[in-house]
């Protein structure tokens, strides 16, 4: 089982690493959404500060989707769905090899994202041990969602629009947990972000015990 | 017991029968060529051994595991050779057969043992294959084959795409498949090379086996004729 | 029972249904209307409680029978529980966007706006709404009959998981301002025997309505999967007249290729 994980995040992260689409495309996108938000709130240095939070994973929801869609359209592209069934590994070690790998992206975008966010929306620190751990906490919940939707979608005609439709509302808990508890660790809102970091953890157990359940039946479907 | 054991077996394509009610017997040990039109259901019958495609009606086992309850269990102990060449675009030609050996619980020295037996330029080696041309990436998917070791072979047009030196080699795999006791399936329409590596001939037309006979010349030995069998045509 | 000889998805049954519907849905019409009072605080805008308060209902139920469905085709592996499943789901849906619409039509004179963002209810209703929406186009998307039910199965028990969790999470979100929440419920007097007669009427009535569109729609999916069966043998038969036609062209075939 951990063999044919470390295999396929491995795969996965080898051809990130390779085709350079996470860190020339995906990532771009994020830093030009946070710059967009600027935008669209005039510039506003304490609306921008109060929403840090709120911006911050809403960036990271939409970049996420694309991450997403660029795992599975690795698995589609000329018969590998196929080729993944015929390989007889487990499917719910595919479902945490591919979700690992893209934990791994997400973080990475995050880590990018947060300091792109320090210099372009100024928030400050109040809590990093918590930051931190909602971070870790939500990204294995969306990495989780998403891989499951993420074969849902992949090989057909409609997955480009087909995955935010399903995964959005999906993450909506995740994404009103995760901006609370940046509310608290950024001091923004008096809130208990531990509470909500709580909440998140649940959710993101739901999210990885159904996924490694309900993986093999959607990846059975071509 | 036989590799493969189809009785009356339909399998659809959405609401299209490809296969219309198979009736097949191939025993251990048997190259068997399947020939037949386009559609035919040729590809289709592969792909059911292979354990893609369910069957929907009948009886399917295939080394031992009955298709109908449980298609995953097969797929370890087939290799199978498709239109569609399998492979990450992005990933070198040693990345993807060491990928595949190593999914198959094979190692990197099968890998690298497998690139050579297909004779793919070492300077290729590290060179991912989308820049590789038709015929390299088609030897690479052989190698994959090759490297997983499986106890039977669905091939399904192998020489399409390549060049003489590489259809030698596929001819060579499947006698060196066969003589270590593999069982091979090849759909073709390249018969006459094909009928120099088979044992037996499976003519299947509109989704079922129309016609079912031994190569003349050829010692392997040849399974019990299935109870539908067409005209024999020989 | 060919689809053919059917003309109609009633039967004695949902006709003996469908009358007590419209009958009651007469006698509901008048007991929400002129029969039952104004409330004290909320004047005549409790009317639109008789209807909401039951399409909310009517969603949720459907929404839980989609999920329980889905399990049982998972287990069961029968098209049958899928197509209830998928029935349930799409009656789901359009009450759902009716506890919505009511909700805010509710909301309007109350709160001054027909969107009140601290009410947990109605936003979490929204998101139920395209979680299942999401539910329908998945199963909109063009498959074989197992292939869709798989997809769907899974995506309705994914949705119905997070009924609680967007429910909590929103609950909690909304909590953070301190002011009083205006939430739809009836008001804090004492509801007098009429007003609650009407409610649970309601709630029958809808539960009635429910049953009757749930075994028509369902009727509906299943002709379809039984023209698709019926098509099957036909389609098989021509395979076959194909096979035989075939063998003189296969014949032909092994001749050139000799040539080849």
């Amino acid at each position: 089982m951990w063999h044919d994980v470390r295999l396929i995040a491995g795969k996965d992260l080898r051809i990130e690493w390779r085709s350079q689409v996470a860190t020339g495309q995906v990532a771009p996108f994020a830093i030009l959404v946070l710059v967009l938000f600027g935008f669209a709130l005039d510039a506003d240095t304490v609306a921008l500060r109060t929403f840090t939070g709120g911006l911050y994973w809403v960036t990271v929801l939409f970049s996420a989707v694309l991450a997403i869609q660029r795992s599975f359209a690795l698995e589609s592209a000329d018969g590998n769905r196929d080729a993944l069934r015929l390989s007889g590994i487990e499917p719910a070690a595919i479902f945490f090899g591919k979700a690992t790998a893209l934990v791994v992206q997400l973080v990475l975008l995050e880590v990018l994202l947060g300091a792109g966010v320090a210099v372009l929306y100024g928030p400050s620190v109040e809590d990093f041990p918590l930051l931190v751990a909602t971070a870790g906490v939500a990204t294995i919940g969306v990495a989780a969602a998403g891989t499951l939707y993420g074969v849902l979608a992949a090989g057909l005609r409609v997955r480009e629009t087909i995955l935010p439709i399903l995964l959005l509302p999906v993450l909506a808990p995740v994404l009103i947990g995760a901006t609370r508890a940046f509310d608290d660790a950024l001091g923004t809102v008096a809130v208990n972000g531990w509470n909500w970091l709580a909440l998140l953890g649940l959710t993101a157990v739901v999210y990885v015990a159904f996924g490694a359940l309900a993986f093999g039946v959607l990846l059975e479907d071509s | 017991m036989s590799v493969v054991h189809l009785r009356a077996v339909v399998a659809l394509l959405g609401r299209f029968p490809a296969l219309a009610g198979v009736d097949l017997d191939v025993e251990s040990g048997e190259a068997v060529l399947l020939q037949g039109p386009n559609g035919a259901g040729k590809t289709s019958l592969l792909r059911l051994c292979a354990g893609l495609l369910a069957p929907a009606s009948g009886e399917a086992v295939v080394l031992g595991h009955d298709l109908g309850r449980d298609r995953r269990s097969v797929r370890r102990e087939v290799g199978m050779l498709a239109h569609a060449t399998f492979l990450y675009d992005d990933l070198s030609v040693y990345e993807n057969v060491c990928f595949w050996a190593r999914a198959a619980g094979g190692s990197p020295a099968e890998a690298e043992a497998a690139i050579a037996r297909l004779e793919i330029d070492t300077r290729l080696r590290d060179i991912p294959v989308v820049r590789l041309s038709t015929g390299q990436r088609r030897r690479t998917s052989l190698a994959v084959l090759v490297a997983r070791r499986p106890r039977l072979w669905l091939l399904d047009e192998p020489h399409a795409g390549l060049d003489q030196a590489g259809r030698d080699i596929v001819d060579g795999l499947v006698r060196d498949a066969v003589d270590a006791g593999a069982t091979v399936l090849v759909a073709s329409h390249e018969l006459d090379r094909t009928r120099t590596i088979a044992s037996r001939v499976i003519t299947i037309a509109g989704g079922v086996v129309v016609a079912d006979q031994p190569i003349p010349g050829r010692s392997m030995p040849v399974g019990p004729a299935p109870e539908r069998g067409g005209p024999d045509v020989a | 029972m060919s689809p053919a000889e059917v003309t109609s998805t009633g039967s004695r049954g949902t006709r003996v249904i469908g009358s007590i519907v419209l009958a009651g849905i007469v006698f509901h019409v008048l007991l929400s209307f002129v029969w039952s009072d104004p409330d004290a605080d909320q004047g005549d805008l409790v009317r639109i409680m008789y209807v909401h308060v039951p399409s909310a209902w009517l969603a949720y139920m459907a929404f839980t029978v989609t999920a329980f469905g889905g399990v049982m085709y998972l287990w069961k592996r029968s098209l049958w529980w899928d197509l209830v499943a998928g029935a349930s789901a799409e009656i789901g849906v359009v009450f759902c966007a009716l506890a919505l619409v009511t909700g805010s039509i509710w909301g309007r004179p109350t709160w001054g706006t027909y969107w009140e963002w601290t009410d947990v209810r109605i936003v979490t209703t929204l998101v139920l709404l395209l979680l299942y929406i999401g539910y329908l186009a998945v199963r909109r998307i063009p498959a074989d009959p197992h292939q869709r039910s798989r997809r769907a199965a899974v995506v309705g028990i994914i949705a119905a998981l997070n009924i609680p969790i967007v429910r909590f999470s929103v609950d909690w979100w909304a909590d953070r301002t301190l002011h009083q929440k205006a939430t739809i419920k009836l008001g804090g007097t004492e509801l007098d025997g009429l007003m609650l007669f009407a409610l649970f009427f309601g709630l029958i009535l809808f539960t009635l309505i429910y049953a009757w569109m749930m075994i028509h729609r369902f009727r509906i999916a299943w002709l379809d999967e039984q023209i698709d069966r019926h098509g099957l043998d036909a389609a098989i038969a021509e395979r076959l007249a194909e096979s035989t036609s075939d063998v003189t062209r296969a014949v032909g075939l092994t001749k050139t290729g000799a040539d080849l």
